[in-house]
Order: structure tokens, then C-alpha cells, then sequence
């Protein structure tokens, strides 16, 4: 019997650390903002059919980068777990913390133990009655849950759209910013200097914070093409 | 969280999804003497075609043996946006079934990123009173109607079933419930074709007043309480609840129609 080689357990998580980011790098980003009437998703993602953001219960959104068969598994077991546990007790008791608690879950189990992690990085966002009560959760391959406030970036060249997204004056007032324009400032904030991120490459859905039960609405390209022309 | 690898997934169905987790809800363990406790039965409904849609609509009452144990039941229900679902019989698996049933629609919505079709969601709704059989042979009947706005075809379609999960498309109208006789005559010498929405939920709410005064397990309006028949229209805007205001309105009416015929006597 032949022994294998000796790999430090340090380098076996690096290796794989650096597999699952170059994964994520290949794919295109997405952004999650709070503004005056909820929460707003905006993704780069040139299919109209293949979808980044969709809805996971009352007032629970996903959304996905990486590769998407990874990310869109890990969107169906969460509308499983949420639809089972709204059915189980009561639709109130379904929360975006205990959703991301449990992909962290999941992510952490596949990263130490499977051959290969999963490529994707992933938020959970749930919109609440006041601004400051909204939750959004960004959960990285490896199972590292970061609860963000305000907004948050995911996927390749997230730190040079994250610092493009500070630098903007709309971030001191988001509390009364319009949905129009959040949606310019994360277009520009994909878009980059050199080029603008064409409409029909846009991905945007909304969590309303209205009070109807189903807060998520996805807008389609004539309801994005009005916001971007405003 | 449920996570299942590929090719061994429950799919869209939330009921397939409660099977796996070792959740049943249908009862299929009750005893030979069910049948003889008095359950909560709810009563009648009915739905009707019109030119844009259909209107359903149902009485509150809910009965055990002789005794009223309910007053303001709702056996009419949204499915989705674009359909709703009437149910008589026991009340107990009733309302589960329409739970469950609600939940499998949302849940398909979700997980397949689009609506299920009209007719995709009237034989969802076949299988389940199809699963509620054995409880059927011992008493808790479930009997549901189901009507809605085919998005697809753009006008409105409705369903009746029978406690096996038989399901059959009628074009006119539909009733069901321990009054389903009374009102379902009343419906059927008042329907025309393309008839405008109010006179559709003027004659939904006789058909329901007529079955209340010939069936004692049927409710008619309390005016006393403030609890009218829940009626709601299915257009293409989707589902819409008419309003208890607008009911009473027409209730009265209806009241001063009666009087006025009996004065002539």
C-alpha cells in the first residue's frame, strides 16, 4: 500500500480557499442596498431566465453568485426549510437568521469535508417595518456569516464595487433615497469607469416594506427601463 | 435545512417534501367509530362564471350534529392570486387541505421560479382530496370547488370534485355543501352568459340566502353580528374580496325584495 503524501491541514484550506474565491472571481457581482421603501438587489447577470435573486418566503430574499447550480441548490432547500418551518409553526416564525445560520451550516460541513467547496458566495436579506430592524446576511464559501448593514457586495471585484459604493454622497441618506436612485448608484458601482452596465443585463428585485405579505417583487425589463431613465 | 442530492429531491411538491421529512398530514389511523362523533361540518359554496371571470362564494356557518359551533367561518379562500378554493365537508381536514393546498402553490411558485398552470393547479388540488380517501370512508368528507382566471386562455374556469378526487370542468357554474341544491337552482335559473360582476355576485349571494332558508346547516347573513357570505371575484387583476359594506348594501336589497314580494300576496 502506497502512503500518500503528507499535506499540512493549513494547506489543504488554503488550496481549497483559493479554488472556491478564483470560482467566485469568474463570476459577475450583485449588490443588496437599503432605501426609503425596503431593499433593493441589483445584479450583473446577462440571462433573462436563468436567475441571481428570488424569493424565499414573506419578506426573506436570496440571491447567489458563483456557480449556479451550487447556488441555485442552496436556494431550494432554503424555500424547503422555510416553507416547512412556516408550515410546522407559524409563517412569523421564519427568519433570515436562522436561514443563513443554517446555509452556514452547510457551506462549513462541504468546505472541511467534501473533496471540493462550493463556488458560490450568498446573501440572505429580510426586510423588516423599520430600517434599522432589516438583516442582511452575507455567507462566504467557507461558511463565515457576516451580518452587513446598509449594503453589501458579492462576487468578483467586490472590493473595488464596495469602495465605488462608499464613495457615493447617496450613502449618508439612504433612509429617504429613492428606488431610482439606488438603482443608478449600484449600476454604476457594477458598470466601473470604463464601460455602463447595459438595462437588459440588470437583475433588480425589490423587498417592499409595505405590509403585504409578500414583500418580494421582481421588476421586469420595462419596469427597469423606466427606473434607469428617471 | 433539508438538503437532498440531485436526483433525489422532492422536486416542487410540498407534499413530497413533508413525506421525506416524515411529516403526514392526512390522518389515516382513526377508528371505526369516527363517524359517529359530531366533527364541525362547514356547508355551502358556490362559484359562478362571468364575463371576466368567475365570483365564489360561500356562507360562514359551521355545524356539528344540530349545534352551531361557528359563526364566521371562511371556506373561501385565495389559493393564489389568480384562483380560489371553496371547501365543505369536515372542517378539520378541511382547512388543513386548504392550508396544505395554498402552501403546495406557493411552494411550486418559488422553487420553479413561475405560477403553475390553472389546470396544473386544479389536478394538484384532485390529488390531495384524492389523499384524504380512507378519512372520506370514514366520515370526514372533503368536498372543494376550485375556480380561477387562466392566465394562459384569459378567462375564468371553475372545478368540481367528488370525495374520490374525481374532477370535473363545468362552464357555468358550480355548487357544493349540504345546500348545494338550493343554491345551485337558484344560480341555474339566474345565470346567463357573460353576465357583468355585480349581477354575478348579486345572484352568488341569493343562491347563498336561498340555501340558508331551506337548509338549516346553511348561515344566511347576521345582520346582527355584522357576518355576511365571504364573496370574491377572480379577473385578470387577480383575486378581490368584496367588501362586507358593499354586501350589506346588497343584502338589504335583497331583504326589501322579499318584502315587497310578500306585501303583493
Amino acid at each position: 500500500m502506497s502512503m500518500p503524501f503528507y499535506v499540512a491541514p493549513e494547506q489543504i484550506m488554503k488550496d481549497r480557499a483559493d479554488y472556491a474565491r478564483k470560482g467566485i472571481a469568474r463570476g459577475k457581482a450583485l449588490i443588496a442596498i437599503q432605501y426609503s421603501a425596503g431593499i433593493a438587489i441589483v445584479a450583473e447577470n446577462p440571462s433573462n431566465t436563468l436567475r441571481k435573486i428570488s424569493e424565499i418566503y414573506d419578506r426573506i430574499a436570496f440571491a447567489g453568485v458563483g456557480k449556479y447550480n451550487e447556488f441555485d441548490q442552496l436556494r431550494v432547500s432554503g424555500v424547503r426549510a422555510a416553507d416547512l418551518k412556516g408550515y410546522q409553526y407559524s409563517r412569523i416564525d421564519v427568519d433570515a437568521r436562522s436561514l443563513a445560520n443554517q446555509y452556514a451550516q452547510i457551506l462549513g460541513q462541504i468546505f472541511t469535508h467534501e473533496m471540493k467547496p462550493l463556488e458560490v458566495e450568498i446573501l440572505v436579506a429580510e426586510v423588516a417595518d423599520e430600517p434599522s430592524n432589516d438583516q442582511l446576511f452575507h455567507i462566504f464559501y467557507d461558511g463565515t456569516v457576516l451580518d452587513e448593514r446598509k449594503f453589501c457586495v458579492l462576487g468578483g471585484d467586490s472590493d473595488a464595487i464596495y469602495s465605488r459604493m462608499k464613495e457615493s454622497p447617496l450613502m449618508a441618506q439612504l433612509d429617504t433615497a429613492k428606488l431610482a436612485d439606488v438603482v443608478q448608484l449600484c449600476r454604476n458601482a457594477l458598470s466601473g469607469p470604463d464601460r455602463q452596465l447595459p438595462v437588459e443585463e440588470c437583475e433588480i428585485a425589490v423587498l417592499n416594506r409595505t405590509g403585504d405579505r409578500r414583500a418580494f417583487t421582481r421588476l421586469d425589463d420595462a419596469e427597469v427601463n423606466a427606473l434607469v431613465q428617471i | 435545512m433539508p438538503f437532498f442530492t440531485p436526483g433525489d429531491h422532492p422536486g416542487a411538491s410540498f407534499a413530497e417534501l413533508l413525506k421525506r421529512v416524515g411529516i403526514d398530514p392526512f390522518q389515516k389511523h382513526l377508528t371505526e367509530s369516527s363517524a359517529q362523533v359530531h366533527f364541525p361540518h362547514a356547508t355551502t359554496c358556490v362559484a359562478l362564471r362571468f364575463a371576466d371571470g368567475v365570483v365564489m362564494a360561500g356562507d360562514r356557518r359551521a355545524t356539528s350534529g344540530n349545534v352551531i359551533s361557528h359563526r364566521s367561518m371562511e371556506k373561501v379562500v385565495s389559493a393564489d392570486k389568480f384562483s380560489g378554493v371553496a371547501i365543505a365537508g369536515t372542517a378539520g381536514p378541511a382547512m388543513e387541505m386548504i392550508k396544505l393546498f395554498q402552501l403546495q402553490l406557493e411552494h411550486y411558485e418559488k422553487v420553479e421560479g413561475q405560477l403553475l398552470s390553472l389546470e396544473g393547479k386544479a389536478n394538484q388540488l384532485s390529488m390531495m382530496v384524492r389523499g384524504n380517501l380512507p378519512a372520506a370512508m370514514q366520515g370526514l368528507v372533503v368536498v372543494p370547488i376550485f375556480a380561477g382566471y387562466d392566465l394562459q386562455k384569459g378567462f375564468g374556469r371553475l372545478w368540481d370534485y367528488d370525495p374520490t378526487g374525481g374532477r370535473y370542468e363545468e362552464r357555468e357554474f358550480v355548487a357544493t355543501g349540504s345546500g348545494s341544491v338550493h343554491a345551485g337552482a337558484v344560480i341555474k335559473v339566474g345565470w346567463r352568459t357573460s353576465m357583468p360582476q355585480d349581477a354575478a355576485v348579486r345572484l352568488a349571494l341569493k343562491s347563498l340566502w336561498e340555501a340558508a332558508d331551506s337548509d338549516s346547516a346553511t348561515g344566511g347573513p347576521d345582520t346582527l353580528r355584522g357576518i355576511y357570505p365571504i364573496v370574491a371575484s377572480i379577473t385578470a387583476n387577480g383575486w378581490e374580496r368584496i367588501d362586507d359594506s358593499t354586501l350589506s348594501q346588497l343584502v338589504e336589497e335583497l331583504i326589501a325584495e322579499h318584502q315587497e314580494r310578500n306585501q303583493e300576496v
